[in-house]
């Protein structure tokens, strides 16, 4: 029997066009627009103004405090301006534009593909190379790294959780890393363990890449200290608190962090970025990104320099497909529209997927039917329907009682009305609206 | 027999006395004094609990007439300046009178005006929408047409135009209560001073993007030119951040900056039909000159200046 998480949950199609396609080199392109908020916490305060010549890993923006992360060139050339673009919100964001000139690295990285086995085993050394190199979560939520690894006074990390479940649909970035990067990402995962001071980790992998965890098995045969762990394959395993609940049995409370109960999860991607950032020097510049789509020509992985325009993943996949209803940065389930393709990849692109127009159409609101779908579904235990309700009438004050702020905004309950209301729309918006309250009552 | 009657009346009788003295002592003991004035003010004001006074309801603001002695920061927009009047008297203050207001709605980028540049499918709330991207059109300041305002309007006073996808206000019925200020999460509202027969001059725009960003998004956006600043005889007009303002308190209606705006962004309502002077052409003629790009980049350039100036 394998091990899953027990509240709710959902099974979509998996439709994992890309997995069997090697990660391959986006060509460079012509110019790149870096964001300096690619993370979640203060923006990056830019160093570079217009008109300076930059290298491959030069630090373009400092990071604007404790949560926050250093931004690094991608490319080399000249910085062309430091102004307003559009990001994927549709609002302009402070961003730095790049003209692109050959492909000239910052010294002191090591760009060959030599596996280097040996660290230094100094926690802080280590945090502070993550720290440097704008280390962000790959999953998607791009909490900075180097916060996770200092836990709060009095709380001591027991386990390290890598999360290689990938639950969303479509994407396939981290199973092709623990396929072809699995020696780095080993090392990775023990400088992580080095880094947090604990003895054991585990790597959670959904029971659907049987060959990632045949050869991630292979190669930890001698290392009793990390675990591969099969997991049942279920949406959204993937959440921080869901991969603890399947892997371990503890619960993280409400409103609690997972170091809360010992654990500190990290993706495989992330794990791969301090691999290189603390072997290689190699700042966090590009990542794994995974194009796909059921009309796409040629659904595939690339690695991919941060900033380049989501258009040329597009061209690289075959083009936008005649029947292309949505574009959509991320997954299916939490992934979210596009409404052009000239903004950038950044830290925390996981994928690009373009859907056809007949299955991205939203079907019409009916009434609720009161089948409480919803609430089985719900990975945390809440009642999505009523959620909805009180965002609806603005009714905060039940929503906060309701527990609105656990929401993991997973999409489960939207994913299974069936009468194809909008919960999540409203559950987000009600989320927004109570977190401003908590923050103001704080101040 | 009689005795069981007589003997049950007279006890039922001693413990409900008993009990009245009980109660005549608590309630003597716990009396809440309410000051009968807020009754009698309550009374005066309209009840419509629409909280467009800043308070929770007409108790509520009663409530605050009675305790703040001095109704200078205190007004019903509901009721305006009769029942202000009513209330004063009650009290034996003086009622601060206040110009009557109405809401315009700030942005004219209609379907035809504003095209749109991608759907939105989501649930139908503007809250909704705006917390998660910037809108359907190339315009993030504009409408985003779900009609938050008008579920919100509690008077029937604001209605969602299908054909031009923006809101309308019936100034006859809108009491300036402020729910639509409130609802819109693009702050497309504005609570103006009610000119003579219901006229009124206003931009109906928010883009504060600069002028050749704004005009290829929406054709009725102000581009901040300046053109009206420059024109008007009394200073209402305010430049700030490539967007004009009007200041209704300021502004005496003259329609000199209507004509002068080269994108119609400035609206004008209930005026009579404009006689046609030989020195001015027509409103529609500077419509169709307005396309004039390097015309409207250069006054974009000049307007920039003065606002660095600023």
């Amino acid at each position: 029997m394998l091990k899953t998480f027990k509240l709710g949950g959902v099974h979509p199609a998996e439709n994992k066009l890309s997995a069997s396609k090697a990660i391959e080199k986006l060509a460079l392109p012509k110019s790149v627009f870096i964001p300096v908020a690619q993370h979640i916490g203060a923006p990056a305060q830019a160093l570079v103004k217009k008109g300076d010549q930059v290298k491959v890993g030069q630090l373009l923006a400092k990071s604007g405090g404790f949560v926050s992360a250093n931004i690094h060139s991608s490319v080399s050339g000249t910085v062309k301006k430091v102004d307003l673009a559009m990001d994927s919100s549709g609002y302009p964001k402070q961003g730095i534009l790049i003209d692109v000139a050959g492909d000239e690295w910052e010294e002191g990285i090591d760009t060959s593909s030599t596996l280097i086995e040996k660290f230094e085993a100094d926690s802080k050394k280590i945090i502070d190379k993550i720290n440097a190199a704008g280390i962000v979560g790959l999953g998607g939520a791009t909490f900075p790294t180097h916060v996770k690894l200092m836990p709060p006074q009095g709380m001591k990390a027991e386990m390290l959780l890598i999360n290689g479940v990938e639950c969303e649909p479509y994407l396939t970035s981290d199973h092709r890393v623990m396929l072809e990067k699995a020696p780095e990402l080993l090392v990775g995962i023990r400088i992580l363990m080095c880094a947090l001071e604990v003895k054991k980790a585990y790597i959670g992998i959904e029971n659907n890449k049987q060959d990632a965890i045949a050869h991630l098995k292979e190669l930890t045969k001698a290392d009793q200290s990390i675990q591969i762990v099969p997991l049942k394959v279920k949406y959204p395993q993937g959440g921080e608190k869901q991969l603890i609940k399947a892997v371990t049995g503890r619960e993280v409370p409400s409103g609690a962090l997972p170091i809360a109960v010992g654990a500190v999860v990290n993706n495989v991607g992330t794990a791969l970025a301090v691999y290189e950032a603390v072997q290689k020097n190699k700042p966090l510049i590009e990542r794994v990104v995974t194009i796909t789509g059921k009309s796409v020509a040629n659904p595939s992985n690339f690695l991919v320099r941060v900033g380049t325009p989501v258009q040329q993943l597009i061209d690289a996949a075959g083009g936008l497909p005649d029947d292309a209803g949505k574009i959509i940065s991320g997954g299916p389930m939490m992934g979210k529209a596009i409404a052009n393709t000239d903004i950038p990849v950044t830290k925390g692109t996981s994928g690009i997927l373009i859907m056809q127009d007949k299955e991205a159409k939203r079907e019409k609101v009916k009434t609720c039917i009161r089948c409480t779908r919803c609430v089985t579904v719900c990975p945390m235990g809440l009642e999505p329907y009523y959620l909805m309700t009180v965002s609806e009438k603005q009714i905060w004050e039940n929503a906060e009682d309701h527990h609105i702020m656990d929401c993991i905004e997973c999409g489960s309950c939207s994913y299974t009305c069936p009468a194809d209301r909008p919960l999540l729309d409203y559950i987000r918006l009600g989320k927004g609206k109570v977190g401003n309250i908590i923050r103001s009552r704080k101040q | 027999m009689s005795e069981t009657i007589i003997y049950t009346m007279i006890a039922l009788s001693a413990i409900g006395i008993l009990a009245a003295v009980i109660l005549y002592f608590v309630a003597q003991k716990f009396k809440v004094y309410e000051d009968p004035r807020i009754d009698e003010v309550e009374t005066a004001l309209p009840g419509a609990n629409c909280g467009g006074c800043g308070f929770a309801g007409c108790r509520a603001f009663a409530e605050a007439c009675v305790k703040e002695n001095n109704l200078a920061d205190l007004f019903c927009p509901v009721g305006g300046n009769d029942c202000m009047t009513d209330v004063a008297s009650v009290l034996g203050l003086e009622a601060v009178k206040q110009d009557p207001r109405v809401a315009v709605v700030r942005c004219n980028g209609s379907c035809e005006h504003r095209p749109k540049t991608n759907q939105y499918d989501g649930a139908l709330s503007c809250a909704a929408a705006a917390a998660l991207y910037s809108g359907d059109t190339g315009c993030q300041y504009g409408c985003l047409g779900h009609g938050d305002c008008a579920v919100s309007c509690d008077f029937d006073a604001l209605h969602m135009n299908h054909e031009t996808g923006l809101p309308e206000v019936v100034d006859d019925k809108c009491v300036a209560c402020g729910a639509c200020v409130e609802a819109c999460p693009k702050t497309l509202f504005e609570l103006r001073k009610r000119g003579p027969k219901d006229r009124k001059i206003f931009v109906s725009c928010r883009n504060e993007d600069k002028g050749g960003v704004a005009k290829k998004s929406c054709e009725v956006a102000c581009i901040g030119c300046s053109k009206c600043f420059k024109v008007c005889p009394f200073d209402a007009i305010i430049m700030n951040n490539n967007l004009a303002f009007i200041d209704s308190d300021k502004c005496k209606l003259c329609r000199k900056c209507v004509i002068e705006c080269p994108t119609n962004a400035i609206i004008e309502v209930g005026f009579p039909p404009r006689k046609i002077k030989t020195d001015l052409p027509p409103k529609p003629a500077v419509k169709k000159e307005a396309p004039a790009t390097p015309e409207v980049k250069a006054s974009e350039e000049t307007k920039t200046d003065n606002s660095d100036q600023k």
